[in-house]
């Protein structure tokens, strides 16, 4: 039976990729393009998204590993080789220097021939959530507030087709939000940003009218499929409210709740990695099935994502998830099939209501900035309850905690045979076009471009026409950041795990265990002389913190004195602080993929200063050749998402610290 | 007793991080032979010069006491000065473990040695192991910051501890003016109020504070030791008037040596924290047995050092057990 409506058309489809240089990623999306993507999703590398050039000393391992390394037009140019970007949807992963990515794009499109009036797609450019979860921020709020109000204010004018800000609650998730707070932070952040953009008096009312049109939303989806669709229908109407009510839109399509969304890679086990598909499917009906909340554009991670890197044929199976969806199944046939179920309307005026009640405490608490380290806090509670309710069997994962017997799986042996390996050279290579691209440069129009930005930044104007000349110019990614840097400094988010309460909501048999526990590291004391005291480093520029904050919060649970300093520390740093610190036990939390270089330069670190009888014990997504490795070179034990058991974790580290007595 | 090596101890002198945090570590050790090393290390530096000033920094949570600390030591830093930080976190009372965060909110260049304590089942603000480490780095460097755990009225420890105490608050602190109105809390050597970059609640809050030092009670001092508490409107964020916070704390330090006020302090602080520790030790009982805080005063005096006195009454003590 066909219905009479006709087809609604499908979202845009994505998958988030990128890495070692920007030929290789090139090549890669004309790959994914060619299968019937439609849409692109670039992932920077860690270096681009913090702002330093690939022959950093700060980047050194971290080039190409997460995403594509870009410093300057040349290497934009040729990621989009043969890639028309006059008729392409490019949604750039970009906050801390998404300003000077998109000047970038804009550059490089006029090399194309093509006007920015045609340009389409998103800029992230989100920095809140970068404070609270994703660790890419570098200057300070006020600042970083007045880059994203720039940015939406030039596209608005002169991109109009460009969504200039992505706020993300999906990063939120990720932290542990639950889907209260995930609505509620996200509102709060639009707020903050819509809030900068008006009081900048840059644009008349239609133009501003048009800039909260411009506001689009990146969403997470998790396996409560059904919960999810309430959420989104709670996103939706709450937004229309905020947009009528605060900012006096009129017209209902401006108010449109927008999203794209990247489905939940928090729920992803490393555990039978096989059962991530189906909990990718449903995620992703959490995301299409209703009408009137549908995603517009949407990318699914891969089912070996807690392994290492996907290869391009485990991106391809999520894509066919996709397109399954879209063109197999009756979906885009009916209308909102929710319509009248009294069941998700419930839900969905339950999950308004509290989130009404969250955005009303941090407006009290002076808006979204002033309340970072409430905020920040209440992630890390939630997300601690979390990883309680998992290791209680509360919360059943499926071949983690529950139905954990499994045959012999033909798709995984437990070796490194299934993830991608990055390619150690393009590292080496990409430092030598950087090199090659400064010497064509003409250094006078480079330092003319850079005082130019100069001046902006100082004077308060748009810094994107500036930027755009820079990128024109030759200027790099990071003499551009380091220009900001030089007037606005640079920002240390709150680590929130002060917050955390105390495993109180522990019950039973994981009560006792947790009791057992603390005695043992009680009794370590007599052992170690003093109370059992460990460092919990993140070396690198990998921002990404919630384990290193569960580990922490659960170490100070079980008793231990823990030094905890946040991200983006130097091996150097670190070093000092365990020697300063004096430190029964380091633990290293890395997830960037470049553990191979940063844990080694900790350990040589440790030995020149007379401290190699401190154990380090490491945690992160490293394949079992590499953990192998950092074992040879001295590391007492590597831990990996298959270890959920925080309490063995824990009572494991105990027993690294008195073995090295 | 073994005596510390020449090498130890010019090392710390020196002002060597790496020797500083073994001896740190080794003061912490409770293993009786590690104990013992340990004051026997005390007992050596004390006849060594303390020149360092112990800046304590005390004030309710949030107040900015770490940012204003990382300040604070930027121009000490660039004069070439050593600098040491030790901060006291709060231990959970569920499970004895603590978060010691301090070091990541203070932006610290690679000259400067810091360490953090958890206050584990003292009160008062700082730890046990702070003392000792403090009264080791003393001989160690030029200046010491000392940020205590920030609770409010049970904030007692850190003037016993410090040369120079500084009471933070920032505008809406009523709660702790309120202390020192009362006389509940030690009238702080400089008041600075944080996060003053907004004038006007700046303004009040200078004068909410400059009134409750005019109401609060101040012991009787010979007119030469007299110090007056300056009020200061300071930010960390913005470094407004942190130079001037700077130039308070030297004044202090030099009315210290003036009036001979270091010395006598230094004493009584001295005999407060060995009381404090016997009374750890062995408890009330143990100290009635030694003639109570009398009878500890006077044989204190007998010792040539601090560090010998603890020990040399823990021996005492022993024996007056064995007889009764």
């Amino acid at each position: 039976m066909e219905t009479d409506q006709p087809k609604d058309r499908p979202w845009v489809m994505r998958t988030y990729s990128g890495h070692s240089t920007a030929q290789a990623s090139n090549a890669l999306y004309r790959l994914n393009l060619s299968k019937g993507q439609t849409g692109l999703s670039v992932a920077f590398d860690l270096p681009t998204q913090t702002g330093y050039d690939s022959d950093h000393a700060l980047a050194r391992g971290e080039v190409g590993k997460v995403g594509v390394p870009i410093c300057h037009i040349g290497d934009m140019a040729t990621l989009f080789t043969d890639i028309p970007l006059g008729q392409m949807n490019t949604s750039m992963t970009i906050n801390g220097t998404a300003a000077w990515l998109l000047a970038l794009y804009i550059a490089a499109a006029e090399r194309q021939g093509v006007e920015p009036q045609a340009l389409q797609g998103t800029t992230q450019n989100d920095i809140v959530k970068e404070y609270l979860s994703r660790g890419t921020y570098i200057f300070p709020p006020e600042p970083s507030l007045r880059l994203i109000s720039d940015v939406i204010t030039y596209t608005v004018k002169n991109v109009p087709k460009w969504n200039p800000v992505n706020v993300c609650s999906y990063h939120l998730q990720e932290a542990g939000a639950t889907p209260v707070q995930e609505v509620a932070y996200a509102l709060c952040t639009a707020s903050a940003v819509l809030d900068t953009v008006r009081a900048s008096g840059r644009l008349d009312a239609a133009e501003f009218a048009a800039a909260v049109g411009r506001l689009s939303f990146f969403v997470n989806s998790g396996v409560r499929f059904i919960e999810e669709v309430c959420k989104l229908r709670a996103f939706g109407q709450l937004w229309d409210e905020l947009t009528r009510e605060r900012y006096d839109v009129e017209n209902p399509k401006l108010r449109r709740f927008r999203y794209g969304v990247q489905v939940n890679s928090l729920g992803l086990t490393e555990a039978q990695p096989e059962n991530n598909i189906p909990r990718i499917v449903l995620e992703a009906l959490g995301v299409t099935l209703s009408k009137d909340a549908r995603c517009r554009a949407m990318q699914l991670p891969a089912w070996n994502e807690a392994l290492g890197l996907p290869r391009p044929w485990d991106q391809q199976w999520s894509l066919r998830i996709q397109q399954i969806l879209a063109f197999e199944t009756d979906l885009l046939e009916y209308g909102d099939i929710f319509e009248g179920s009294t069941v998700v309307e419930g839900k969905t005026n339950a999950i308004k209501n509290a989130a009404r009640a969250e955005v009303e405490r941090v407006s009290d608490m002076g808006g979204v900035i002033s309340a970072l380290g409430y905020i920040k806090e209440q992630l890390v509670a939630s997300h601690t309850e979390r990883v309680r309710n998992i290791t209680a069997g509360d919360h059943v994962v499926v071949g983690v905690n529950t139905f954990t017997e499994s045959a012999d799986s033909p798709l995984y042996r437990g070796d490194s045979s299934a993830i991608l390996k990055v390619d150690e050279a393009a590292e080496r290579e990409q430092v030598a076009r950087l090199e090659a691209f400064r010497a064509t440069r003409t250094q006078a129009e480079v330092d003319t471009a850079l005082s130019g930005l100069h001046a902006a930044v100082l004077s308060g104007e748009n810094i994107m026409p500036a930027s755009i000349r820079c990128a024109l110019a030759g200027v790099t990614t990071g003499e551009w950041t380091q220009t900001l840097r030089d007037i606005f400094g640079e920002f240390r988010a709150p680590t929130g795990i002060g917050g955390a309460a105390a495993a109180r909501t522990v019950n039973g048999e994981a009560a006792q265990a947790l009791e057992e526990l603390r005695a043992r590291v009680r009794k370590s004391a007599a052992t170690l002389g003093r109370p059992l005291k460990v460092l919990i480093g993140k070396p690198g520029l990998d921002g990404h913190s919630n384990g290193a904050e569960q580990i922490a919060v659960w170490c100070r649970d079980a008793g231990m004195e823990v030094v905890y300093e946040g991200i983006r520390l130097s091996s150097e740093q670190i070093v000092t602080s365990v020697r300063d610190e004096g430190v029964h036990l380091v633990g290293l939390s890395i997830l960037s993929g470049s553990h191979l270089r940063l844990v080694p330069e900790v350990l040589t670190g440790l030995r020149a200063e007379g401290l190699s009888d401190i154990p380090v014990v490491v945690g992160g997504i490293i394949p079992e050749d590499d953990a192998e490795n950092l074992r040879q070179a001295g590391v007492a034990r590597v831990y990996t998402p298959k270890d959920f058991e925080m309490l063995r974790i824990l009572s494991d580290m105990v027993e690294v610290a008195e073995a090295a007595v | 007793m073994t005596q510390p090596s020449p090498s130890t101890v010019s090392a710390l002198v020196d002002f060597n991080r790496q020797a500083i945090a073994r001896a740190l570590n080794l003061l912490e050790d409770r293993r009786p032979n590690r104990r013992a090393h340990a004051l026997t290390l005390l007992d050596t530096l004390s006849t060594l010069p303390a020149s360092a000033q112990v800046i304590g920094l005390t004030g309710p949570p949030g107040v900015g006491k770490s940012s204003l600390i990382s300040r604070l030591i930027e121009p000490q830093v660039q004069a070439g000065r050593r600098v040491a930080i030790i901060a006291v976190d709060p231990s959970s009372t569920v499970s004895g473990g603590a978060l010691l965060g301090d070091r990541g909110r203070m932006q610290l260049s690679a000259e400067v040695y810091a360490r953090s304590y958890a206050a584990r089942d003292r009160l008062g603000g700082l730890s046990r192991e702070a003392f000792s480490a403090v009264f080791l780095l003393r001989h160690c460097c030029d200046v010491i910051l000392v940020e205590t755990v920030g609770v409010g009225q049970s904030e007692t420890d850190i003037t016993a501890l410090a040369d120079t105490t500084v009471l933070v608050v920032q505008p809406f602190s009523g709660d702790v003016l309120q202390f020192i109105k009362a006389g509940v809390m030690e009238i702080p050597d400089i008041l600075a109020v944080n996060k003053a970059d907004n004038q006007a609640l700046a303004q009040k809050a200078l004068s909410d504070t400059q009134a409750a030092l005019a109401l609060a009670q101040r012991p009787a001092s010979p007119a030469s030791e007299a110090w007056d508490s300056p009020v200061l409107a300071v930010s960390a964020a913005t470094t407004l008037n942190l130079d001037a916070l700077n130039r308070a704390l030297s004044a202090h330090w030099q009315h210290l040596h003036a009036t001979a006020g270091l010395e006598k302090k230094r004493a009584a602080q001295h005999l407060e924290w060995g009381i404090g520790e016997i009374r750890h030790e062995v408890g009330q009982r143990g100290l009635a047995a030694l003639g109570g805080v009398a009878g500890v005063r006077t044989a204190w005096k007998r010792q040539p050092a601090p560090w010998s006195a603890v020990r040399k009454l823990s021996a005492l003590l022993e024996r007056v057990q064995y007889r009764t």
